[in-house]
C-alpha cells in the first residue's frame, strides 16, 4: 500500500491521457481534463507522460502515505499542506511514511494533478487506467475516491527511485522536495485571464450577424454547470438566422455547442461522441487545458484564430513539452 | 463506378470531418462504415480516433506526430497532410470487397413487466399488443452508430406503424437490456439508467460486458433481428449467462 484516502475531497478520481479507440462501441474517451499538468506531474517521478494520476476537483483529498513515496502536484493550487508545510507543487517531493497531506480547497486553478512514482496500481480497461465515472468502470473500482480506499504505486523506474532516496537521505522530518522546479507552464502568472483561442466551428457559419459579433465580444461566465462533461456558460444568447435541421454529427473535446435556448456549452474530457446542436466554435487543445482550471463564476473571452494558428499553437506546446521532459530527465538522472 | 461525393471540413486544430451526404439512409452509412473498416485496418501515426455517425467519420489527430512522420513535405499543415491521405483512404475503400453484415438475433420477452408500455404503444397506433410484438419482430434493422453510452445501438428500419412519442414522464431507472421506442426509432438500453422510452420488451442477452472478449453486443453495420421470447426463456437464458 502507498496512500490511503482519509478524506476523498469534492471528486478525486484517476485519470491518465485518455481511453482512445473505442468510441465505436460507444466508450467515451475520459482522461485528464488539464492534460498538460497530467503530463508534467509524471514527468516529475519519471513515469510515462501518459500514466495515470489523481485528478484532484475543487475541494482536495486528505491523503495519508502508507510508504515512502515520491509524488508531484501541478494544475490549479489547493495550497497542499503536511505537517502544516506547504508542499510545493511543480517539483518532485519524496514523502514519508505516515505523513498525512490534506489539499484546502482550490485558490487558483479548479484542477489539481497528483503523480506518485510508478504510477497507480490499477489494472488499465481498454488500455487506459483513466476512470469512466459514468460507466463505472476503470481507475479505482470504476468510482471516485472514496474515504478508506487504500491505492497501491507501481514499481518507479530507476530515475524516480533514485530521486526518492536522495531526497530522503536529507534526513527529513516528513517531506523532502528537490531544489529544482517548472518556472514556466501553460498556467503561469495571468496567462488564465487571457482569452480562449478558438476556430470556427462547422456550423459558424449560420449564426446570425448579431450572435457572431457577441459570441466575440462579450463576456461569459461558467455556471454551476460545469464538470468534466461539458461547461456551460451564461451571457449573451446566441441564434441561428434560421433553424438548423442537424443529424447527430461527431463532436470533439472543446467543441462549443448551442442549444435551442441559445446559450453555449464547451463539451469536455467526459463529452460524447456525437451530437445534434449547432457547432459554433472549436476550443483549440492548448487552451482546452486553461478551460479545464476554470471554476464557476470564473469568466471567459472567446477570440477567433485559423485553424493553421491553432495547429501551430499545438506542435509549440509539443515542443515546450519535449524540452520540459528533456531538462526534467537531466536533472532525474544527476 | 460513379466517383464517391464527400467534402471534408476541419474540426478545429487537431480534426477533420468526411461528410458523405446529409439524411440517414443505409447507402450513405455504407460510405462511412466502409471508410472507418479502412481507418481501422491502416491506423496512421498520430491517428487518435475516429467518430463514426450517420452520415460522416471525424478523424482525430496529434498534428506534432503526423507532422513528425512525414517527412517529404514539411511546410504541409498536418490538416493538408491527413486530408490527402484520407482522400487516397477513401478511394482505397471503394475497392475493399464488401464484408457480408453480421445478422444478430436479440431474443426479447415483451410485454408485462418487461415492457409495462407495450399497451400504450398498441393503442396510440391503434393496434393490438400481438400485432406490435409481430411488427417489431419481422423487420431487420441496421445498426448505424454505437453511441450515447457504451453498447446502445442508434437502429434503422423500423415501422411506422408503430412509432410512439416518447413518454411524457421520463422513467428514473430503465432496467439494462430494456427494448424501446422513441418516435421513429427503436433501441436497447446496456445499462440501467433513466430515460423516456417506451419500453416494450427486454432481452436477457448483454448489450455490453466488459469481460467479453467484444464488450458490446452490436457494432456499426451489423443487421438486429428481434426475436419473442416467453418468460420462462427469458429466465433460463437470464440463468445460464450466470
Amino acid at each position: 500500500m502507498s496512500l490511503k484516502i482519509i478524506r476523498p475531497g469534492l471528486l478525486t478520481s484517476i485519470q491518465d491521457a485518455g481511453r482512445y479507440g473505442y468510441q465505436k462501441i460507444g466508450v467515451l474517451i475520459s482522461g485528464a481534463m488539464d492534460t498538460y499538468s497530467m503530463r508534467l506531474a509524471n514527468m516529475l517521478v519519471g513515469n510515462d507522460e501518459n500514466e495515470g494520476t489523481l485528478e484532484i476537483t475543487l475541494l482536495g483529498p486528505t491523503i495519508e502515505f502508507t510508504a515512502d513515496t515520491l509524488i508531484a502536484v501541478t494544475g490549479g493550487n489547493f495550497n497542499p499542506i503536511i505537517d502544516g508545510m506547504p508542499v510545493p507543487y511543480m517539483r518532485p517531493v519524496a514523502v514519508k511514511t505516515g505523513a498525512i497531506m490534506k489539499f484546502d480547497s482550490c485558490h487558483t486553478g479548479c484542477r489539481a494533478y497528483l503523480a506518485a512514482a510508478g504510477g497507480f496500481d490499477v489494472n488499465p480497461v481498454m488500455g487506459s487506467k483513466s476512470t469512466y465515472l459514468r460507466a463505472n468502470f476503470g481507475g479505482f473500482k470504476g468510482r471516485s475516491l472514496q474515504k478508506n480506499d487504500l491505492l497501491n504505486t507501481g514499481t518507479p523506474h530507476s530515475f524516480g527511485r533514485q530521486m526518492l532516496s536522495a531526497l530522503l537521505s536529507r534526513g527529513a522530518q516528513s517531506f523532502a522536495e528537490a531544489k529544482w522546479y517548472i518556472g514556466k507552464t501553460h498556467l503561469s502568472g495571468k496567462i488564465l485571464r487571457k482569452p480562449i483561442r478558438v476556430t470556427a466551428g462547422i456550423h459558424y457559419k449560420y449564426f446570425d450577424q448579431q450572435s457572431k459579433y457577441n459570441f466575440f465580444s462579450s463576456e461569459y461566465t461558467v455556471t454551476n454547470n460545469a464538470d468534466r462533461m461539458g461547461y456551460r456558460l451564461k451571457g449573451d444568447l446566441l441564434r441561428t438566422e434560421n433553424p438548423l435541421e442537424i443529424i447527430s454529427e461527431a463532436v470533439g473535446l472543446g467543441t462549443i455547442q448551442v442549444p435551442p435556448q441559445g446559450l453555449p456549452i464547451i463539451l469536455m474530457a467526459d463529452h460524447q461522441s456525437v451530437a445534434g446542436y449547432p457547432i459554433i466554435a472549436q476550443a483549440i487543445a492548448v487552451d482546452v487545458a486553461r478551460i479545464a482550471q476554470m471554476k464557476p463564476n470564473d469568466h471567459i473571452h472567446f477570440k477567433l484564430i485559423s485553424n493553421e494558428e491553432g495547429e501551430q499553437l499545438f506542435i509549440e506546446m509539443e515542443k515546450f513539452m519535449e524540452n520540459i521532459k528533456i531538462a526534467i530527465n537531466a536533472k532525474l538522472q544527476n | 463506378m460513379d466517383k464517391l461525393a464527400y467534402t471534408i471540413k476541419p474540426l478545429g486544430e487537431t480534426g477533420l470531418i468526411i461528410i458523405f451526404g446529409d439524411e440517414i439512409n443505409p447507402q450513405i452509412h455504407k460510405n462511412v462504415k466502409n471508410l472507418s473498416d479502412y481507418i481501422d485496418k491502416h491506423p496512421f501515426p498520430g491517428l487518435c480516433e475516429y467518430t463514426i455517425s450517420y452520415t460522416s467519420v471525424a478523424v482525430f489527430y496529434n498534428p506534432f506526430t503526423v507532422k513528425n512522420h512525414c517527412v517529404i513535405s514539411k511546410e504541409k499543415t498536418a490538416f493538408t497532410i491527413v486530408t490527402g491521405l484520407i482522400k487516397n483512404y477513401i478511394a482505397a475503400a471503394v475497392k475493399m470487397p464488401q464484408a457480408k453484415p453480421h445478422t444478430v438475433e436479440i431474443p426479447v420477452c415483451y410485454g408485462d413487466e418487461y415492457g409495462p408500455d407495450i399497451e400504450f404503444v398498441a393503442n396510440y397506433n391503434n393496434l393490438s399488443c400481438t400485432d406490435v410484438i409481430n411488427i417489431h419482430s419481422q423487420s431487420t434493422y441496421l445498426v448505424y452508430m454505437i453511441g450515447f453510452c457504451p453498447g446502445f445501438p442508434y437502429l434503422g428500419g423500423m415501422d411506422e406503424r408503430i412509432a410512439t412519442p416518447r413518454r411524457k414522464e421520463p422513467r428514473l431507472v430503465i432496467p439494462a437490456g430494456s427494448i424501446g421506442i422513441a418516435g421513429k426509432q427503436t433501441g436497447g438500453y446496456p445499462i440501467s439508467t433513466p430515460g423516456g422510452w417506451q419500453l416494450i420488451g427486454r432481452t436477457p442477452l448483454n448489450l455490453f460486458d466488459l469481460k467479453a472478449s467484444s464488450p458490446s453486443l452490436l457494432h456499426s453495420g451489423d443487421l438486429v433481428k428481434f426475436v419473442p421470447i416467453s418468460p420462462e426463456e427469458y429466465q433460463r437464458l437470464k440463468e445460464d449467462k450466470v
